[in-house]
């Protein structure tokens, strides 16, 4: 079976944690396939099987319609890094158990690998390629100033704190709900979308003085906004984003990027 | 020109900050922000951290919001000396603290701070009782962060490995708030966190900081 697009079976849903980081993971059982090696000179068809001995050395134990799996990639493909996509079988709840639970305690996707390290925690992940892999491909962490580091510190607790917790319970309602047979709540979406454009209100003010939300380049502060914006802008929540011009600028912007072109083509495999 | 630290040191968030200086013997300034009469929204505030919320932190040019963030420049400004928070010499240790500094974020302070907003902020405002139902789903769930903890520090003695970081500091000043309520038995019915949380609670920065921390939770 391949990923074409969301597949729901009719089985009994796992319970559902609007809190998870990744509640699309919840949905999908993974495709029959082994682990994909990934490699950014070439992107590799969900049919192809390689045959490569080579192991990457950096594997992510995680599936591609996982908000937070998605924002890993996203800085692995920024870096032009090699790596081994692992898929979890979430819907077999693969992820609540051995041998997942040794790379992850909390039981959720992503995990990551590199040589002895395992890390969890998707924004520890982003760090650590940003700043191990800080010479390779694209900067996701500005040079040299601390005054610029320390900002985009700032921003990134921003997308964590102030952002991501009402975007991702937004998508939640909008999309995930639907999937497992339930009902968009539309008084939370209406109570969701109210705190959402305060925080958009700040960004829009934010966006007037500076490219992007940490300086004038992209760094791993806009990145990680990429997944949930990613889904919003399916949902009739786009609006929140289109009707402010810097905002709608600065998410085309990001969504336009190579790399993330390529997390978005993994989905479709 | 010293740092200074806008909020109260009643404030949960603006206590991080405080331990983190202290824990970097660095001077500061604390400059009180009244929030009960609503200066934290007002625009020459705002201009500081738009979200109006405590702690901002000023260091010559630079301003800062988000606590942890706070914390974070502060630890790697002084990473030279005091108490090292972030492991920064070993990349690998440097990704596990950060690992778990995520886990406080996004695991442990929702449920937690929860808590805390029903038994302490919501009595404060005056208008309506502590809502049950949500203390105990949050209950619920720092159960479950706490037993991830309890086997964790089975196998080190701090969250991120052998010594003290920025990843066990950014918990204690909602932990010594929810250890007032009469919940704490989730802490002290677990041998490993009981233990983890009586050694923060013995550090000089800890000693310093807890006084401040005043306020107290309504019994639910």
């Amino acid at each position: 079976m391949g990923m074409g697009g969301l597949v729901l079976l009719p089985l009994a849903p796992p319970p559902i944690n609007p809190h998870s980081s990744s509640p699309l993971g919840l949905l999908l059982s993974p495709p029959t396939f082994k682990s994909f090696k990934f490699n950014n000179l070439r992107s590799k068809s969900s049919q192809s099987r390689t045959t490569s001995i080579t192991m990457a050395s950096i594997k992510v134990h995680g599936v591609p319609m996982s908000t937070a799996t998605m924002r890993v990639l996203a800085a692995l493909y920024e870096k032009d890094l090699d790596f081994e996509l692992i898929p979890v079988d979430m819907r077999a709840g693969a992820h609540k158990q051995e041998p997942f639970l040794s790379l992850n305690p909390f039981g959720q996707i992503p995990a990551l690998q590199d040589g002895d390290l395992t890390l969890f925690e998707s924004r520890a992940i982003t760090e650590y390629i940003a700043e191990e892999y800080s010479e390779k491909g694209e900067k996701l962490l500005c040079p040299g100033c601390k005054k610029v580091k320390a900002t985009t510190n700032v921003w990134l607790q921003v997308e964590g704190q102030q952002f991501d917790p009402i975007a991702s319970k937004i998508a939640f309602e909008r999309i995930f709900k639907g999937m497992f047979g339930m009902t968009t709540d539309p008084a939370a979406v209406e109570e969701l979308e109210g705190k959402l454009v305060k925080v958009l209100d700040i960004y829009e003010a934010r966006l007037a003085k500076s490219d992007f939300l940490a300086c004038d380049c992209f760094t791993l502060a806009d990145l990680h906004h990429l997944p949930a914006i990613h889904y919003l802008m399916g949902t009739d929540s786009k609006k929140l984003f289109e009707s402010r011009a810097k905002v709608c600028d600065w998410v085309k912007k990001i969504t336009a990027r190579p790399a993330w072109a390529k997390v978005v083509a993994l989905q479709k495999q | 020109m010293v740092m200074k630290v806008y909020g109260d040191e009643m404030s949960a968030c603006v206590a991080r900050v405080l331990l983190c200086l202290h824990e970097k013997d660095t001077e500061f300034e604390l400059v009180p922000v009244n929030l009960f009469a609503c200066h934290h929204k007002l625009p020459s505030f705002l201009s500081m951290n738009p979200f109006g919320q405590v702690p901002v932190l000023q260091d010559d040019d630079l301003t800062l919001f988000e606590s942890r963030a706070i914390t974070a420049y502060i630890a790697e400004k002084h990473k030279d000396k005091g108490t090292d928070l972030t492991r920064h010499e070993d990349s690998k240790e440097a990704a596990i603290v950060k690992q778990w500094s995520e886990v406080e974020a996004h695991h442990f302070n929702p449920a937690i701070s929860a808590v805390i907003h029903q038994l302490i902020v919501v009595p404060l405002q005056g208008e309506k009782s502590p809502d049950a139902a949500i203390v105990e789903e949050n209950l619920e769930k720092l159960e479950k962060v706490l037993d991830v903890y309890e086997e964790r520090l089975g196998k080190t003695k701090y969250l991120a490995g052998d010594s003290y970081t920025l990843a066990d500091l950014n918990h204690v000043p909602y932990t010594y708030y929810f250890m007032k309520t009469s919940h704490a038995g989730l802490v002290n019915d677990r041998p490993k966190v009981k233990a983890w949380w009586d050694d923060l609670c013995s550090r000089p920065a800890f000693l310093k900081v807890s006084p401040g921390l005043t306020v107290i939770p309504v019994t639910n």
